[in-house]
């Protein structure tokens, strides 16, 4: 991964640094951390009305060929074969010992396979699929492309002024533009803040143009890196780096949902014994919400103590919940410790905090399924 | 009479007689951004010139606040707890973080005036 001044520019960073923003390098690209309003005042927003997020940096990568969807379920656990056109499905590749390489999502086109993937893994990604597809099917990285999100309670109303006919998309589906200037935008009905909302890939000379016109809308605000890190946080979801690496599986994870029916039969992935293994007999370990009960947030890294003072495991994820008004975390801990309102002892910078197992998301998510 | 002085690390200590008010420059805390919440140690604490004296927490991070001089915690700003936010608003002034009775009052000639202060956040934008 390339860092500093190597790093890369979305097309849109010029737009980014004529608002203000704070630029720092993530996943190889210059991108927004944040902007004037601040990080607290963007995520309330996202939550309120609707947020603006340049994800240009994520891969987006078209596989094609014959049998391609036969071909990626040997390397994600996730039904693709029944994945239906325009729809999308959130899946995970896997190594042969099940731990995870990156999460990703495809969404089924009429001629192809589209995947988003992580910014900082898209290398490892591109060398995985053209090891394990060709010479079957061809991986095309979309690099002449750009991606942005539109996420909040408001993002459809706002959209539906450009671009009328996504009022009608469901969670989870796509609509690819075939007319006038829109032509060779898809609009997806996805995101990864809990909110409803849309993720727009177009090509990279559109996206000024789009993001212009999103933001010059009165319900729209730009929202940077570390309130897109606080809602999804919130959201429960999980972040590759923190909650997912080469060393967890998805069963530990809480992505069991993420499987097909039919692939926890016959399996027939990669790492798919290991997996399989672990769906019947239950993870040794698995991930969990965690609220600390005072006012200190405990960071990724803290140690997690049982009530008798010995180590169960390590949060992951941890911050400040702007919505939630406290801090949450996410973390691991051994299964016999996982039940709802367990509590724990976090260790943070030498002092102890009380904390308990919550459900998650800590804030509902409200997809329009 | 005081002077307020600074440390390169952003924090800022105003000295009256021999109890110094310490917090962190209006610049630093435009850096960290949104405070939601600040570890401060306890009172009858000594701290050493440098070691760490409270904890800021912004959304994203957290960050170490020095102690400019040595010295005895007399007091630390409680309404902090409830309204952290008070940094970001008021950082040279409510968002104070602690008193110290100043040990050794020649630790503060080697901080720097204002000018210099100054001088080093222009220096680093």
């Amino acid at each position: 991964m390339s860092i500093g001044e190597d790093s890369k520019k979305t097309p849109l960073y010029d737009l980014h640094v004529e608002l203000g923003a704070k630029m720092v390098p993530f996943g190889g690209y210059h991108m927004p951390l944040n902007y004037p309003l601040g990080v607290l005042g963007e995520h309330k927003h996202t939550r309120v009305e609707a947020g603006l997020f340049d994800v240009s940096h994520m891969g987006q990568v078209r596989i094609s060929g014959e049998d391609a969807d036969s071909a990626l379920e040997m390397l994600v656990p996730a039904d693709i074969k029944g994945l239906r056109l325009n729809n999308l499905r959130y899946t995970v590749f896997t190594n042969v010992s099940g731990g995870v390489l990156d999460d990703l999502i495809v969404t089924r086109r009429e001629k192809h396979l589209d995947l988003v993937v992580n910014a900082s893994r898209q290398e490892v990604d591109l060398c995985h699929l053209k090891e394990q597809l060709s010479p079957s099917c061809t991986v095309k990285r979309m690099c002449d492309h750009a991606l942005i999100a539109l996420q909040g309670p408001s993002a459809a109303t706002v959209l539906a002024r450009h671009i009328p006919k996504v009022e009608k998309l469901r969670f989870m589906s796509s609509i690819t533009l075939d007319s006038g200037a829109m032509s060779g935008i898809s609009v997806s009905r996805s995101g990864y803040t809990g909110e409803d909302g849309f993720e727009i890939s177009l090509p990279s000379v559109n996206a000024e143009a789009m993001w212009t016109a999103l933001l010059s809308e009165p319900e729209v605000t730009a929202v940077g890196l570390a309130a897109r890190d606080s809602l999804r946080l919130e959201a429960g979801l999980c972040l590759y780096g923190h909650e997912l690496n080469e060393g967890t599986t998805p069963v530990e994870a809480n992505l069991s949902w993420t499987m097909g029916k039919r692939r926890r039969i016959e399996g027939g992935f990669i790492g798919d014994t290991t997996i399989l293994a672990q769906l019947k007999e239950g993870p040794g370990r698995v991930l969990v919400g965690i609220r600390p009960l005072d006012r200190a947030p405990a960071r990724e890294g803290a140690e997690i103590h049982d009530d008798n003072g010995d180590p169960i495991g390590l949060v992951t994820s941890g911050g400040y919940g702007p919505s939630v008004g406290g801090p949450i975390a996410m973390g691991y801990v051994e299964t016999k410790n996982s039940a709802v309102q367990t509590s724990f002892a976090l260790k943070v910078r030498e002092r102890w905090l009380a904390a308990k197992v919550v459900e998650l998301p800590f804030v509902p998510h409200r997809y329009c399924k | 009479m005081s002077q307020i002085k600074h440390t390169k690390e952003h924090e800022w200590i105003d000295v009256d007689d021999d109890i110094g008010t310490v917090g962190i420059t209006d610049y630093a805390q435009e850096q960290l951004g949104d405070v939601v919440y600040v570890e401060l140690p306890e009172v009858g604490a000594i701290i050493e010139q440098g070691a760490v004296a409270a904890v800021v927490e912004s959304v994203k991070a957290a960050s170490e606040v020095y102690a400019p001089v040595s010295g005895e915690v007399v007091e630390v700003n409680s309404g902090l707890e409830d309204n952290p936010a008070l940094v970001n608003e008021s950082a040279m002034n409510d968002g104070w973080f602690i008193k110290v009775r100043v040990i050794e009052a020649t630790q503060l000639d080697g901080l720097l005036d204002s000018v210099a202060y100054q001088k080093l956040v222009d220096d680093a934008d």
